[in-house]
């Protein structure tokens, strides 16, 4: 019998050496006349254990990392074929406690097909929630989706149910569903692992979306940054075309779906709705004023659901096993399961698909298992550039919408950057108002003309010039760019910059000077 | 590699370019994309090309040529070293590498090698952010970039 061996495609495990070691284990297998095949599956989310290589066998599927090229022969020798111990050795891959414990329902097999494998997708329940659909009616779709409770996953957070009734219930001789993969926040691979580890299910979800509000086109608007994600969505998008699942006959249905990809030009802003409309109609990514909302305005001025990633990506499981089945799991009114992306300076750094309700303490030193420096953690930025910094003192916050807004914080694309305590703070939030400046489309003053103020200000402060007037000046600024900027870059940069500010005061504080002594 | 060498008339290979795209809804950053594969960048004598097959005038091309990072106005090195500055990478020690590959070059962030091997730019986010710091160079990504890795792609670079 043919033994499978995982080697994965994933960029990061790709950053990580996975080509060599996928080339080595190809050696392996001719030079040792072995009965093997190669599978390029997606990665499983444990990036300190990248390039993971696993091997199926009867007990189940074996994992060995993190493996170097030049591990591949030992483990050879070591009998790799059949599971056998090796130092590099990690069990069953299924019982590694990282995996153990998530509850893996948008990720349900990433990591374990061949992304571009439709049967091996199919085998896996894949299109069982198309197949739901197309047998109930768009309202009942759009009901179910409602009823799970899913709420945008790229940030916003706003029910998926109720933007896609608005779309429904509008008016137009073509709608479109737009896919948001402009994934620009640093801690967040979640879509760009859907996107290179398990396409179809994003295809699914989309088709889905479009069979709910009458539309017959989507767009992948996905970031130049992501090369890998975009060859193998490409890729997907073409297989799904000859299977049939998309076409003028959606699995031999009387729908119609297509799909294109489109690739942003590294503008960070072009990840806010209205700003990626413009970019994908050919414009300048400048922000639009809303309303019109993009559901009854959007692409080329027609209905348009705008969706992130792991929201569409979510669909599929909510059709094929029912809103309770999804509602059921999470708190309050953050219902279902995220995929929380522990990144920066910590150990075990990876994704970790849970239900909402994880205390931020719990993710960061018992699942993210503290610093990679080994030191102690200052601060962890939660949600991206635009998120808040939160001091150990709140680690008791709960992973929900609501319990990060009440601390004035977000929880975002659920990206958590875990810094160390050589961090300084006055630095972190200078960056924020760099960064804003850099990416700010220019529409509005309080984010184009705030930003560059924020940077002097931060810079006065640094070099201690009336620290007090100048920390009051950065707080004020920070009101008027929450209040006056016309979307989020402006208007949620003061988030880290006034919890940088207000959680760690003594990086703020005028450097001392040192008096001669009378 | 990311120098192009391109057969034919300019002009006429932007036309052609232009004329394969402009049936998209929203061909615009398709089709400048397309003029930098081909080109290496996008030439200012393309702009009123691509205004004249879209009905737009130069000054709207110009604007959404300016407004993207990724548009070069002038060719790059044979090869484009992308270092990611986001805050993932500095926890890990991101702007040490900053400055040591700026070393190793001799050049800042937007700026090319004297002999045109090497082009370094600021990125912000790769999405390798559970490996920082990262990098990208022309389309191949490193993660956990140190000194080791850093001259090693550096020399890859020079190449």
């Amino acid at each position: 019998m043919t033994v499978t061996i995982f080697v994965p495609r994933d960029a990061a495990a790709l950053a990580l050496g996975a080509e060599k070691v996928a080339k080595a284990v190809a050696q392996e297998i001719e030079a040792r006349c072995l009965d093997a095949k190669i599978v390029r599956n997606g990665s499983r989310g444990m990036f300190w254990l990248e390039p993971l290589v696993e091997v199926e066998t009867d007990r189940g599927r074996i994992a060995y990392g993190p493996v170097k090229a030049g591990d591949v022969a030992s483990l050879f020798d070591a009998g790799l074929l059949s599971g056998a111990p090796h130092p590099l050795c990690l069990g069953l891959t299924e019982e590694i406690e990282f995996l153990r414990q998530q509850t893996r329902l948008t990720f349900a097999r990433c990591g374990i097909t061949d992304p571009l494998s439709i049967e091996d997708y199919r085998k896996h329940s894949g299109f069982a929630g198309l197949a739901k659909a197309i047998a109930t009616t768009p309202a009942d779709i759009v009901k179910e989706v409602t009823d799970s409770g899913l709420r945008g996953r790229g940030g916003a957070g706003f029910p998926t149910g109720i933007k896609w009734k608005t779309v429904m219930d509008a008016a137009g001789p073509q709608k479109y569903i737009v896919c948001n993969a402009d994934e620009g926040d640093s801690a967040t691979f979640a879509d760009r692992m859907i996107m290179e580890g398990d396409p179809f299910v994003l295809i699914e979800g989309m088709i889905i979306a479009g069979i709910a509000t009458g539309a017959t086109k989507g767009y992948v608007y996905t970031r130049s940054e992501y090369p890998h994600a975009i060859a193998t969505m490409t890729e997907a998008i073409r297989i799904a075309g000859e299977a049939g699942i998309l076409g003028s006959s959606v699995m031999g249905s009387s729908y119609a779906f297509d799909i294109e990809i489109r690739s942003g030009a590294g503008a960070y802003v072009c990840g806010e709705e209205t700003s990626l409309l413009n970019s994908l109609e050919g414009k300048r990514g400048i922000v639009r004023a809303k309303p019109p909302l993009p559901a009854l305005k959007g692409f080329l001025g027609r209905p348009t659901v705008v969706n992130n990633v792991i929201s569409l990506a979510s669909v599929p499981v909510i059709m094929e096993r029912g809103a309770a089945f999804y509602r059921d799991f999470g708190m309050g009114r953050s219902r279902g399961t995220i995929p929380i992306q522990i990144a920066g300076n910590v150990r075990h750094g990876g994704l970790f698909e849970t239900a909402f309700g994880l205390s931020l303490g719990e993710i960061v030193d018992q699942i993210g298992g503290g610093t990679a420096t080994g030191r102690p953690v200052k601060a962890v930025q939660v949600g991206g550039p635009l998120g808040a910094y939160f001091p150990r003192a709140l680690f008791d916050t709960p992973f929900d919408y609501e319990a990060f807004a009440a601390r004035d914080g977000l929880i975002g694309h659920a990206g958590i950057t875990v810094f160390d305590d050589a961090v300084d703070m006055l630095k972190q939030a200078r960056f924020a108002m760099e960064f804003c400046a850099i990416e700010s489309c220019g529409k509005c003053t309080p984010c184009r003309i705030g930003s560059t103020r924020g940077v002097e200000t931060a810079d006065k402060i640094a070099q201690g010039i009336e620290p007090e007037k100048n920390r009051e000046l950065l707080a004020d600024l920070c009101n008027t760019m929450k209040f006056g900027s016309l979307c989020a870059l402006g208007g949620f940069t003061p988030y880290p910059v006034m919890s940088a500010m207000t959680h760690f005061p003594e990086d703020f504080a005028p450097t001392p000077l040192i008096e001669a002594a009378e | 590699m990311n120098m192009r060498v391109s057969a034919g008339d300019p002009a006429e290979r932007s036309l052609q370019i232009i004329r394969d795209l402009k049936h998209l809804e929203g061909p615009m950053l398709p089709i400048l994309h397309a003029i930098q594969a081909e080109f290496g960048y996008v030439p200012d004598e393309v702009k009123p090309i691509i205004a004249n097959e879209l009905n737009l005038s130069r000054a709207e091309v110009h604007g959404v040529v300016t407004f993207y990072h990724d548009f070069r106005d002038h060719p790059a090195g044979r090869h484009v070293l992308k270092l990611c500055r986001a805050e993932a990478c500095q926890s890990m020690g991101g702007d040490r590498i900053a400055e040591r590959v700026k070393q190793l070059l001799g050049i800042d962030f937007h700026e090319t090698t004297r002999d045109g091997a090497v082009t370094l730019e600021p990125v912000f986010c790769l999405g390798l952010c559970a490996c920082a710091p990262a990098a990208m160079l022309d389309d191949e990504v490193y993660g956990r970039v140190d000194e080791h890795c850093l001259s090693e792609i550096v020399v890859e670079a020079r190449r």
